[in-house]
């Protein structure tokens, strides 16, 4: 039976405080959203959601990367093909993007799941990353958040089987988005809701239930998108489940609606707190619906160690205003345009691309000296070109120097620069998600991929390192 | 390599030096002709379409290549070539020249070190960024890397580099052609905002716009142009890895330092520097470059410049006084003019011609450059006969 086979999750370390992005006082442990940083985005989100979906698992099994999101920067250039080198996955993988839709995500899945019913692929990884931006003090920014989250989608050692999936697919304007436009807009919310979500959402359900001849109380947890926390949790109680028993929460006040990825980062929340024999039902919403019946298999034991959304809600740091938050999201003017520039050299990025998108070092093979960035001959006994490669992205390193620099630019001074070994390479890298307060000699960090800049435009990726917490 | 190949073999018989500083009303060849001319003046040399054989020149920042000095000057139809090597461009300049001397090839070679960086636009150096590997190129966000090892390891803080700006900017106070005057106190360093921690704004040099020059040729030939000639006694350049990328770094010291320091002694023959060096212009870009150049020019023990920042060594009354004219901390840092600038200010210290700042009994200068990444140093001792 075809199902996932792991998962993973990532939540930005920054939240909004809700009350201050209305332009009031924030109060302490008062709703909240996670915002991406000034670093983040759709995909950066996608890539670490990535890395906790493949923890302990040969990256060259994966046979396909699907990435999905409604906010993802390029209109044309592949983010998949960006996601699956710098996980560092094989050359002959197979790379789509769906996009476009809130369903993006479980499109992705159930795409995921026929080519491994067809047979095309054995092993295909999702990964969903949304950064939906509405206008600053509108009604739905508060609403709006962002994460990313990550299936391994096979048949082999599947710890939730995907047994039935239905859609529907319905024309309406609910909310959308135009190209060159920054922001999602919504029609009237009532409207929205009624005829938009509560509408298809029934219809998809009611489809699933009958052909299956399942009901509201075979299943352990609902999983449901949903526009608000009100009309989510009237909703469920129409669907004849128990709100507070059965429904999955949606993490309201604390993520916020995160695009493509809302529904599917709660599914990762269910499987965290799932045993073995839960039947979940999954329901997703947008120009249609998906629905999809999980059931839990006891391999769900060997994924306890996914960080997914319990580990990510309890790794937070607060932004601490508004204006920041603006600055980050470059909707506030300021005396240095990031996207100003020429951009990278596409002749030098195609020539580094190993080392600076997929974090791969040399390691000497007469000297066993591991060297960053790449070499022709060795630091450690000079032999010339008698490299292995050896990933570090997923390797932890440690601090031999650092500086706050207040003088580089950037948009949350200072800036962290730090001198990072890892495996004996030392990187030259900036820390991020980091209070300058904790850093110290030795801090033992991680890596994480981010936008290094918009310089010509384009986001401009490379890693840095960051606390391990 | 031949450690006695250039010992005492080449004289400077004049040096000239323009005045440091945000000079926005001069061009690099208005500055060029101010230190040229000062140069032929004090070694006496009237004609220098004759006198002069070849120019080396250094700079940085260099927006005419070699013609800049040779158009300033007029000096065509003879060599003039220029060297680059970050901030140990004018000591290499210097050193290619003293070659061209010791080589015979040339009897007369004029120097020329200059850059112009005040028409940037920018306080400070510009931060370029290139790539998605490079980090936005500060300075002091390099320099500064050192900084949390060495404190960890040898106990020093922001109060011993506070020490060195307030002796810099004294000293700085002391010479006519420095770009600031003006005491600080310790506190003043302390209480700076923070450019790159743990540099405040006092840790930091100047950066200015300026040009030295000087005038060297064979010691045999020396006397025709002066008696108090200085005698170019051992120079040298060595290049390390990039201390950011380099795996067996430590963090604790510069290497291009000591390496460049080893190399020079071995030319000069000096085995105990700290009693057979009198003077010394080290490369203070930074308070802390400043400190580890004591350790690693061997003017202390690693890890004890602290004591002696504190007792006093390297003040302008110490054992060794250090940045005797405010160094590139208050004279200012035209990057490829500061080499030469440092050996103008030993010339005039051997010849004791440093009015306020004059040192007592000094016959053996040395001057240190470190620049990059930084990756880059370059030593120069000169010497009395």
């Amino acid at each position: 039976m075809v199902g996932i086979t792991s998962f993973g999750a990532y939540i930005p370390y920054l939240r909004l405080s809700l009350a201050a992005a209305s332009g009031g006082k924030r109060t302490e442990g008062g709703p909240e959203k996670a915002v991406a940083n000034y670093d983040e985005d759709a995909l950066t989100l996608a890539v670490a959601a990535g890395i906790d979906c493949l923890r302990g698992i040969d990256r060259k099994t994966v046979d396909g990367v699907l990435f999905a999101s409604t906010s993802y920067a390029f209109k044309e250039k592949q983010g998949a093909a960006i996601v699956a080198k710098a996980l560092d996955l094989r050359r002959d993988v197979l790379t789509a993007d769906v996009g476009d839709s809130l369903r993006a995500g479980t499109n992705a899945l159930r795409a995921a799941m026929d080519s491994v019913k067809a047979g095309s692929a054995k092993s295909v990884l999702v990964v969903i990353g949304d950064t939906r931006m509405a206008a600053p003090r509108s009604a739905l920014e508060g609403n709006l958040g962002d994460a990313g989250v990550a299936f391994l989608i096979g048949d082999v050692d599947v710890a939730a089987s995907v047994t039935a999936t239905h859609a529907v697919a319905d024309e309406i304007i609910d909310v959308w988005r135009t190209e060159g436009d920054p922001f999602v807009h919504s029609w009237e919310d009532r409207f929205v809701v009624d005829h938009g979500y509560r509408a298809n959402v029934k219809e998809v359900v009611a489809g699933l239930l009958t052909k299956q001849g399942l009901a509201p109380k075979d299943f352990a947890k609902l999983v449901l998108f949903g526009p608000d926390k009100r009309s989510h949790g009237a909703l469920a109680r129409e669907l004849k489940f128990d709100p507070t028993a059965q429904l999955q929460d949606a993490l309201f006040g604390r993520v916020g609606n995160c695009g493509a990825a809302f529904a599917p980062l709660q599914l990762a929340a269910a499987l965290e707190d799932a045993k073995a024999g839960d039947k979940l039902l999954l329901v997703n919403y947008g120009d249609g619906a998906d629905a999809f019946v999980i059931e839990v298999g006891s391999g769900i034991e060997k994924l306890r160690d996914r960080r997914a959304v319990r580990w990510y809600l309890k790794r937070r740091g607060e932004i601490p205003t508004y204006d920041m938050y603006l600055r980050f999201r470059q909707l506030l003017a300021t005396e240095h345009d990031r996207r100003a520039g020429a951009g990278l050299s596409a002749t030098k990025h195609f020539r580094d691309r190993d080392y600076e998108v997929s974090l791969l070092a040399q390691k000497c093979r007469n000297c066993g000296q591991v060297q960053y960035p790449h070499q022709r001959v060795c630091f450690g006994c000079y032999a010339k070109d008698e490299f292995d490669h050896v990933r570090l992205s997923d390797q932890i390193g440690s601090l031999k120097s650092f500086t706050f620099d207040n003088f580089a630019g950037s948009p949350n001074p200072p800036l962290v620069a730090t001198v990072t070994d890892i495996l004996g390479a030392r990187l030259y890298i900036q820390m991020t998600d980091a209070n300058p307060k904790e850093v110290k000699l030795d801090l033992p960090v991680e890596m994480t991929f981010r936008k290094i800049h918009d310089a010509g435009g384009t986001p401009n990726y490379y890693w840095k390192c960051t606390p391990v917490r | 390599m031949n450690p006695e190949a250039i010992r005492d073999k080449v004289a400077i018989v004049g040096m000239g030096c323009c005045k440091f500083g945000e000079n926005w009303d001069k061009d690099p060849q208005d500055m060029i002709v101010e230190a040229a001319y000062e140069a032929y003046a004090d070694a006496g040399i009237e004609n220098p379409q004759k006198q002069i054989e070849a120019v080396f020149c250094g700079a940085q920042y260099p927006s005419k290549g070699t013609a800049e000095v040779a158009d300033a000057l007029k000096l065509y139809d003879r060599p003039v070539s220029m060297v680059v090597n970050y901030c140990a461009t004018g000591t290499d300049a210097f050193r290619y020249g003293v070659f061209a001397v010791a080589s015979g090839m040339y009897d007369t070679v004029l120097v020329v070190g200059f850059d112009k960086p005040k028409d940037r636009g920018v306080s400070g150096p510009s931060v370029a960024v290139t790539g998605v590997r490079g980090l936005p190129a500060t300075p002091a966000g390099w320099f500064s890397h050192v900084a949390a090892r060495y404190f960890d390891t040898y106990g020093a803080g922001r109060e011993d580099l506070a020490r060195i700006a307030v002796k810099n900017h004294h000293n700085g106070t002391l010479a006519p052609k420095s770009m600031l005057k003006r005491e600080i106190t310790v506190e003043d360093a302390l209480n700076a905002r923070v450019i790159s921690w743990p540099f405040g704004l006092y840790d930091c040099a100047a950066q200015s716009d300026g040009a030295a020059a000087a005038i060297i040729t064979r010691r045999e030939l020396a006397r025709g142009y002066r008696d108090d000639f200085v005698l170019v006694r051992g120079i040298g350049i060595s290049l390390s890895a990039d201390p950011k990328e380099d795996p067996s770094f430590d963090f604790l010291r510069w290497k291009p330092t000591e390496a460049a320091a080893k190399q020079v002694y071995l030319q000069a023959g000096i085995t105990n520097p700290k009693k057979e060096i009198h003077v010394a212009q080290v490369h203070d870009c930074f308070t802390l470059t400043e400190l580890l150049a004591y350790e690693d020019l061997g003017f202390c023990e690693k890890g004890s410049a602290k004591e002696h920042i504190q007792s006093g060594t390297f003040e302008l009354t110490g054992e060794l006084p250090v940045n005797t004219d405010g160094g590139l901390k208050t004279f200012g840092h035209p990057t490829g003019a500061t080499g030469v600038r440092m050996i103008y200010e030993n010339y005039k210290q051997l010849q004791g011609k440093a009015e306020k700042r004059q040192v007592k009994n000094a016959t053996v200068g040395l001057s240190h450059n470190i620049g990059g990444a930084p990756q880059a140093c370059g030593v120069c001792i000169v010497a009395m006969p």
